[in-house]
């Protein structure tokens, strides 16, 4: 499997994703350019996390202008695998890929800290590996991840079965302790922790791995 | 342009004395114009020119066979095998930090790490180490909150925009940083061994390329500022403070490790202190060439700058390189790539000069050797230290049960999660030991499959009594520390904060700071590659506490860490160094004494160099043997702290411990003797032997147990406690502190 990871100016997880997917997974794994019109071969995306374009204006709200995410809408159209992680998970929601918004934590502070989620649904490429209502251990490292949306948005993401984690320890205040969602053809998912960081003992968790190792599966299926 | 008369008056703003107007006379063998008065009077200020302490600074150690670089470039260097290098170095930002906290931090963690990928390292960690005025003063604390508060946010977000994880650090608080906070930064970055780039021009007609930021009016004699004491006015000097931008720089980094690649850089230096005019001149300088620019062609930010406002300017994320003639293009290719301005702006000459042009026309021409390499040198008097602490005051003691909870509170002791988890400690993936899980910070390097362990040491109060044995037990904390993660210490970078050279009794601190590091970085084979003099450092006449602070580095193989919290009842707890001796004058300098006692008296705790290295190596013995299921070193409120520090981690396993000891309970439980390591371990007769091949007592003080912690002096209580309650006064101290 050949995953793609996107780099914006400004992305500073991008080796992590690269070095998870190549290294602790042992799949191939390559970088694309932000001014990239097209993916290549790959067979899922991964939007790292980082501060793209500086965070300037709002987290996301530059890159979504990237020639690339007209490459990655397409991709996603025809329903590859694409996953956001963290800022990631910003510029997918900035891109409409993905409904709602990543505000300001709760606390107004940037958090750093390995914290619970409980995965939502194991009805996903991103969480087939793992078992509904397991928890896993995963970093949050992040400003702006509190999820919001309005009510109707949330109760259709709970009725459709598409939120992908929760948090138990919700350090952010993110509405309905969502830390993850899926899109509504569930091939593209956004969360604020990082998979990427848990994924080797030496970090302090693999729990991170159940999301690479389901989006192995998918892909090995397709 | 109309001539700017040189007067007495002029000369003095620029904080040159008559003798160094004199000099610079001499050299130019004219009057200098206005925009060389500037040029001299930033390169010859304390800051960039080390004036007062060159002379002492030459006492340190910096070689060894592990260093391939040591003072004197941007950072040191440290081959750490496998064909890499570590490069690395401590800078402080002080003054700006106090005016502006959160630019004057931020633009303080983007100096240094410029300072490390200008040698085409890989920043891969940072630590900080700071110090404030006291947070519930009733007077200055709202003002110190504010302070602590903006720093800590300006190093969050610069450091993680630019995607280095903060990965540890240390934060003090006394009333002599009211007005004078101190905020040093270390940063620490790895490269192939062959890939190191030079802050050195070289060869004549190569063309000088200015790439980054504009330059604006920002920061013009930041340099001067941060050699001078604070007064009212200083306030009025927040436009020196420059603006920081973590994209801009993480643009630069990428960019300049990708240009560095393409093999058509000759030379390369940031613009930090004194920018461009900094830059030209010591990169001609070191490699004896001269440099000429035109300042029509460097990208500005503002219209109308004048020449001595371009040459001055601090404006940040700007750097300053030369290429081999003919592959300019391959450089700028680089460069428009990643978005980044890039305009060749002059060439190197052979002439030896700095000759700068503004629309053609000469407005400066000084030789670079001697604007770089001969500024003044002073032997400033220095006399005995400045000390007022007496003698041991009549106190009565409190009890032990109430005196460990009042100490964990404390903000010197409490825990600083509050401050490290706005930092990303975690980004690059390499943390194998963050913030407060051990005692020193632990790396991986995955090119090489082994780990950089790094401990930052500083105590004021220390050194205030004692400027020698302070420094000495700085280097001394900082190797034990990565001792207990079973580091071996290979290389040192130190960040002196004083405060005026020009007063003797500062002056000797300083003198004897620098002599009694130097002889421990000697004893413990930690050869300094680097550092950096912060002097001025008062305020209103009040100057800070002599402040020394290490950076200390050491190597060790990748491996899943033994970290501070006991991990199961029923092992035995041995103190590794014994329990230590004490007396009424080396308990002043204690947490208890500041906390309990309130006062500062007499002196630091007595350290013999070689019984503290004979437990290093006990403790690295033990680790090698996979004895120690969890290490902490005794510092800050002694053996009862660190006992409390040990139980808690998520288990809250706590520990049943009697002490055979003479002396009175408080010194017992809360001297801060060094050369002592709390371990747990499973196998207490092979630590002991261990030990005793070392030389070194480890008397076995008691068990863990599943809860509770309790401390006995031959059989009678001094103490028993409840570790939820310990912990969360340990928790939740510094957060109820800054609000």
């Amino acid at each position: 499997m050949k995953f793609g990871v996107i780099v914006f100016p400004g992305s500073n997880c991008d080796h992590d994703a690269f070095y998870a997917a190549s290294q602790n997974l042992g799949q191939q794994a390559e970088y694309i350019w932000h001014d990239s019109a097209t993916l290549g071969d790959v067979d899922a995306v991964i939007l790292p996390g980082g501060f793209s374009y500086g965070d300037y204006l709002r987290c996301g709200a530059i890159a979504k202008f990237s020639p690339v995410m007209n490459a990655v809408r397409g991709f996603a159209r025809e329903g590859g695998l694409v996953l956001g992680v963290c800022n990631g998970f910003q510029i997918l929601v900035e891109a409409g890929l993905l409904p709602g918004a990543l505000i300001r934590n709760r606390g107004l502070k940037f958090i750093c800290r390995e914290l619970r989620l409980r995965v939502g649904t194991s009805r996903s490429p991103f969480t087939s590996a793992a078992v509904k209502g397991q928890a896993l251990r995963m970093p949050i490292a992040h400003g702006e991840g509190r999820y919001f949306a309005d009510e109707r948005t949330l109760d259709e993401l709970e009725a459709e079965d598409r939120v992908a984690f929760r948090y138990i320890d919700n350090a952010n205040g993110s509405l309905r302790d969502i830390a993850g969602i899926l899109s509504r053809e569930r091939n593209v998912m956004g969360m604020m922790p990082h998979p990427e960081r848990a994924t080797e003992p030496l970090m302090g968790s693999s729990d991170g791995l159940v999301v690479f190792r389901s989006m192995l599966e998918a892909a090995v299926r397709a | 342009m109309t001539a700017t008369a040189i007067t007495p008056e002029l000369i003095a703003q620029h904080q040159l004395t008559p003798d160094e107007y004199g000099k610079i006379v001499a050299i130019l063998g004219r009057e200098p114009s206005y925009t060389e008065l500037g040029i001299f009077s930033v390169m010859w200020s304390e800051h960039c020119s080390y004036k007062s302490s060159r002379l002492h600074l030459k006492k340190l150690p910096t070689r060894s066979e592990l260093v391939v670089q040591g003072p004197g470039e941007n950072a040191g260097v440290v081959d750490i095998g496998g064909g890499y290098v570590i490069a690395f170095k401590i800078e402080s930002h002080n003054h700006p930090s106090f005016i502006e906290p959160f630019q004057g931090a931020a633009t303080g963690v983007g100096g240094i790490l410029r300072d490390i990928f200008t040698m085409g390292a890989r920043p891969i960690a940072v630590m900080d180490s700071l110090r404030f005025g006291r947070l519930d003063d009733p007077r200055t604390g709202p003002r110190n909150r504010r302070v602590l508060s903006g720093v800590v946010a300006g190093i969050a977000h610069y450091g993680n925009c630019f995607g280095v994880p903060t990965v540890g650090g240390e934060c003090l608080f006394e009333p002599c940083y009211d007005g004078n906070p101190l905020v040093n930064v270390f940063a620490l970055g790895v490269c192939r061994k062959e890939d190191i780039f030079y802050a050195r021009a070289a060869g004549a007609g190569n063309p000088v390329i200015y790439v980054g930021a504009r330059t604006g009016r920002d920061g013009i004699h930041g340099a001067s500022m941060a050699s001078a004491e604070f007064t009212e006015e200083s306030k009025q000097k927040r436009p020196n403070v420059q603006v920081g931008d973590p994209f801009m720089e993480k643009l630069l980094l990428e960019a300049c490790l990708e240009a560095m690649r393409t093999g058509a850089i000759v030379g390369i230096q940031d613009m930090g202190a004194a920018g461009l005019t900094c830059s030209t001149c010591e990169m001609g300088s070191r490699g004896e060439v001269g440099i000429e620019i035109e300042l029509d062609l460097v990208p500005q930010r503002e219209t109308g700058m004048s020449p001595y406002e371009i040459m001055l300017s601090e404006s940040q994320e700007r750097m300053l390189l030369v290429s081999e003639k003919g592959r300019e293009d391959e450089v700028f290719r680089v460069f428009r790539k990643w978005g980044l301005e890039s305009a060749e702006i002059g060439a190197v000459t052979g002439d030896g000069k700095l000759r700068v042009r503004h629309h053609g026309e000469v407005v400066a021409e000084i030789p670079n050797r001697e604007l770089a390499d001969e500024a003044p040198l002073y032997d400033r008097p220095h006399g005995k230290p400045l000390r007022h602490a007496g003698d041991a005051p009549e106190f009565l003691p409190a009890s032990v049960q109430e005196a460990l909870p009042a100490l964990l509170a404390s903000s010197d002791v409490c825990s600083k999660r509050w401050i490290w988890e706005q930092y990303d400690y975690q980004v690059r993936t390499n943390t194998i030991a963050g913030p407060e899980r051990t005692d020193a910070a632990i790396v991986r390097i995955k090119e090489t499959g082994s780990s950089v362990a790094m401990s930052l040491d500083g105590n004021g109060r220390y050194s205030y009594l004692d400027p020698r044995e302070g420094a000495k037990l700085a280097v001394a904390e900082c190797c034990r520390n990565l001792a207990t993660v079973g580091a071996l210490p290979v290389a040192a970078t130190n960040c002196l904060n004083f405060g005026n050279p020009e007063r003797p009794e500062i002056m000797a601190q300083l003198v004897e700071a620098i002599e009694g590091m130097a002889d421990a970085c000697r004893f413990f084979g930690t050869p300094i590659t680097g550092g950096n003099v912060s002097l001025y450092n008062e305020t209103l006449g009040e100057g800070i506490y002599p402040t020394p602070v290490l950076g200390i580095v050491g190597l060790m193989k990748t491996a899943a860490p033994v970290t501070i919290p006991f991990k199961n009842a029923g092992r035995s707890v041995v103190l590794l160094g014994g329990l230590g001796g004490c007396n009424d004058t080396d308990f002043g300098g204690t947490e208890y004494a500041k906390v309990v006692v309130g006062r500062l008296w007499g002196l630091p705790p007595a350290l013999d160099m070689d019984r503290e290295k004979r437990v290093h190596d006990a403790m690295r013995a033990v680790l090698a043997e996979n004895l120690a299921e969890s290490a902490h070193d005794l510092s800050d409120g002694g053996l009862a702290v660190a006992l409390a520090e040990c139980a808690f981690g998520t288990a809250e396993i706590g520990a049943e411990i009697d002490l055979d000891s003479d002396l009175r309970p408080e010194m017992l439980c809360f001297h801060e003797g060094p050369s002592r390591i709390l371990v747990s371990t499973a196998h207490p007769h092979r630590v002991a032997a261990i030990a005793a091949a070392h030389g070194v007592d480890a008397p076995a003080l008691g068990v863990t147990i599943e809860r509770g912690i309790e401390i006995r002096q031959r059989t009678m209580t001094l103490g028993s406690w409840d570790i939820s309650s310990l912990k969360s006064v340990y928790c939740q101290a510094l957060e109820s502190h800054v609000k």
